[in-house]
């Protein structure tokens, strides 16, 4: 008796609907022995995990204050892996967005609360969108691999932003602090219930919305899907993949550069050293797991919030690093690659006589 | 002061040079592994734990072989036995690293170490210039010399090199001559894993002989771009290592001579001019006849066989 394994004729659709699910519970078993084995209780840190992100209005409000940059950065990345692009800079993009939008709010001087903001967004929009495009024209003219470079441009957004909070952009009153001065009441969105929630969440779900649309409705959409499936028949049918490569990293570099807009705009009220822990990174986990749907990306923004809140907060309790939130993602990666494996082939026991 | 700058070139060269020799070993046999970063962290740490329990540098090299051969081993079997994406697999084995090197390097933090030491070659060390910078090194470094040479011999010279370069330019035909395709790249990505963690402790055991969390700074994402600078040639690594060496241990000269400079100015020194070379070398790979394996990146099915 031997175990082999065989394709199926047919996938398996409850599997594949569950594969996502079945990845995470069997991430969170294997990472308890880890935690274990790092001499921290793990039933006890998963209850904390749920309860400080869920169980209170107060632990809501920060998940969702999480769930934020994470819809905008998982769209971006979402975008990309439609058409078989990978954007792992969003965490870049995420900054450089976040710079554009300081820069507008800090020396523009603009006094109405309606122009001040959507300049804001707007810097941030063309920032993301021009770092994200330097690949984009890497890739569509050369061939460029633009993992690498969309990787290596996020190490220099991100000095790039710690050159201008220890140097020019200082604030003078910071006490030497790595961060710039505060943005006036003009330059930031609404709050809500006394919480750190504030309106870039709508904001999030208006561009899952918006990218739902553009992918299942628009001609745009379409090609985008089908320059990813088979890039040989949409240079037949006459599509320009060259400028489409480019137009849809500089979107999604865009799109991610609004998250760092919504950070900065929404939460943060100033630009500072590390001001996302990842974001762009943990984008590329989610944009995985929603099988690149806008709704899933919402859905898997939620969870992955949840999980960061908690992380969090066991960093307090139980001196675990944030980083471990990683290891954590990279298990669930690992098994959902797995799973897809089972949905298109499933495990047989092969008895000898078959081989006779 | 070229005699220093040399030196210093060829330390901070060396743990990029054993992974980008790794990452040729995985990508020869046609398997893309982005997890070299997260490959460098687990080596770093297990060098750096092994060595502080047992006090042997060797027993710490010895570990953080093993134990990136074993993480290595995780995307070996996703990406040779079931065919997973050979990206997302990567990057998940760089996220799983620099997780699981923060969790459990938590106890080594502030813990030190007798890391490795100068061993002068008698007579070589005295020659000018070269000399302090080629003989005058530790055995890691002279270690990686061998090493070089070793898996050009291997590639181009035995039988299983042979074996190893036709899976990664024609799986199809290597299985039609009778070797084992899934065997051959599961050993090639977990062995070509094992020497990317031996780049990652060097840098706790001889660069600074302690455990910092994510102490490997993007060197693994570097390495990755070099391979295909190198052309999948462990010569031709060396010297782009040295390159990125070179590079560094200029931007620390000039932060230690107090330029005004900002220091952050600086340190994106390495990756921009990661990007400028990986930008040149495509456009050259381009021109000429390209070396990348022909099946990079592609999984094998038997079943799927024209």
């Amino acid at each position: 008796m031997k175990l082999v394994t065989e394709k199926r004729g047919i996938t398996s659709k409850l599997f594949r609907i569950t594969a996502p699910i079945i990845s995470i519970l069997v991430a969170l078993f294997v990472a308890g022995f880890l935690l274990l084995a790092a001499d921290v209780n793990p039933l006890q840190a998963y209850l904390e995990i749920f309860q400080e992100s869920l169980g209170s209005a107060y632990g809501l409000s920060e998940t969702l204050v999480k769930t934020t940059p994470l819809i905008f950065t998982s769209l971006a990345v979402s975008l990309a892996f439609r058409m078989q692009i990978w954007n792992i800079g969003a965490e870049g993009q995420l900054y450089m967005g976040a710079c554009g939008a300081t820069a507008v709010a800090l020396f523009s001087g603009i006094e109405s609360h309606g122009v001040m903001i959507t300049a804001m967004f707007l810097a941030a929009f063309l920032c993301g969108g021009l770092w994200a495009g330097v690949a984009g024209v890497l890739r569509a003219r050369w061939q460029v691999n633009e993992v690498i470079v969309t990787l290596l441009m996020n190490y220099i957004a991100i000095l790039g932003v710690d050159y201008l909070v220890y140097g020019p952009w200082k604030d003078p009153k910071g006490f030497n602090f790595p961060l710039t001065a505060q943005f006036s009441d003009v330059a930031r969105l609404s709050e809500f219930f006394d919480t750190r929630f504030h309106s870039g969440f709508f904001l999030a779900l208006f561009f899952a919305l918006l990218m739902y649309l553009f992918m299942e409705r628009t001609v745009w959409g379409y090609e985008i899907k089908v320059i990813g499936s088979n890039p040989k028949a949409a240079r037949y049918a006459g599509m320009r993949t060259g400028l489409a490569i480019f137009a849809v990293l500089f979107l999604s570099g865009a799109i991610a550069g609004v998250a760092g807009f919504s950070e900065v705009a929404g939460l943060q009220h100033r630009l500072q050293h590390g001001i996302s822990p990842g974001y762009g990174y943990t984008a590329i986990i989610i944009a995985w797991l929603a099988k690149r749907s806008a709704i899933g990306v919402v859905i898997v923004s939620f969870l992955m919030g949840v999980l960061l809140v908690g992380g969090d907060s066991l960093q307090l309790s139980w001196q675990l690093p944030v980083a471990f939130v990683y290891a954590f993602q990279g298990l669930i990666l690992f098994f959902l690659l797995a799973s897809d494996f089972f949905i298109h082939n499933r495990l047989r026991l092969a008895g000898r006589e078959r081989h006779a | 002061m070229l005699e220093i700058l040399l030196d210093a070139t060829v330390r901070a060269g060396t743990p990029i040079l054993f992974a980008t020799l790794g990452a040729i070993i995985n990508e020869r046999a046609g398997i893309i592994n982005l997890g070299i970063e997260g490959l460098m962290l687990i080596g770093a740490l297990a060098g750096f734990a092994g060595t502080q329990a047992s006090g042997s540098l060797l027993i710490g090299v010895m570990a953080a072989f093993v134990a990136a051969f074993l993480a290595g081993s995780i995307h070996g079997f996703i990406t040779v036995q079931l065919r997973g994406n050979q990206i997302v697999s990567g990057l998940a084995l760089t996220m799983f690293g620099i997780g699981i090197t923060a969790l459990f390097g938590r106890s080594m933090v502030g813990l030190t170490i007798e890391g490795f030491e100068r061993v002068p070659i008698p007579g070589l060390s005295s020659l000018p210039v070269i000399g302090r910078a080629f003989f005058n090194q530790d055995l890691l470094i002279y270690f990686s010399f061998v090493l070089v040479v070793a898996i050009a011999l291997f590639l181009y010279r035995t039988r299983w090199g042979l074996a190893l370069r036709t899976v990664g330019e024609n799986p199809a035909a290597a299985d039609t001559c009778g070797v084992s395709v899934t065997l051959t790249r599961f050993l090639a990505v977990a062995i070509g894993s094992g020497i990317v963690g031996i780049g990652g402790a060097y840098l706790s055991l001889a660069t600074t002989p302690m455990w910092i969390e994510n102490m490997t700074a993007g060197r693994g994402w570097i390495a990755v771009a070099l391979v295909i600078f190198a052309s999948w040639s462990s010569y031709r690594a060396l010297a782009g290592a040295y390159l990125f060496g070179g590079i560094t241990a200029m931007q620390l000269r000039f932060q230690a001579m107090g330029t005004t400079v900002s220091v952050h100015i600086l340190q994106m020194m390495p990756y921009f001019f990661t990007i400028l070379v990986l930008v040149i070398s495509t456009i050259r790979l381009q021109k000429g006849a390209s070396q990348q394996p022909e099946n990079l990146g592609q999984p094998y099915d038997r079943e799927d066989r024209k």
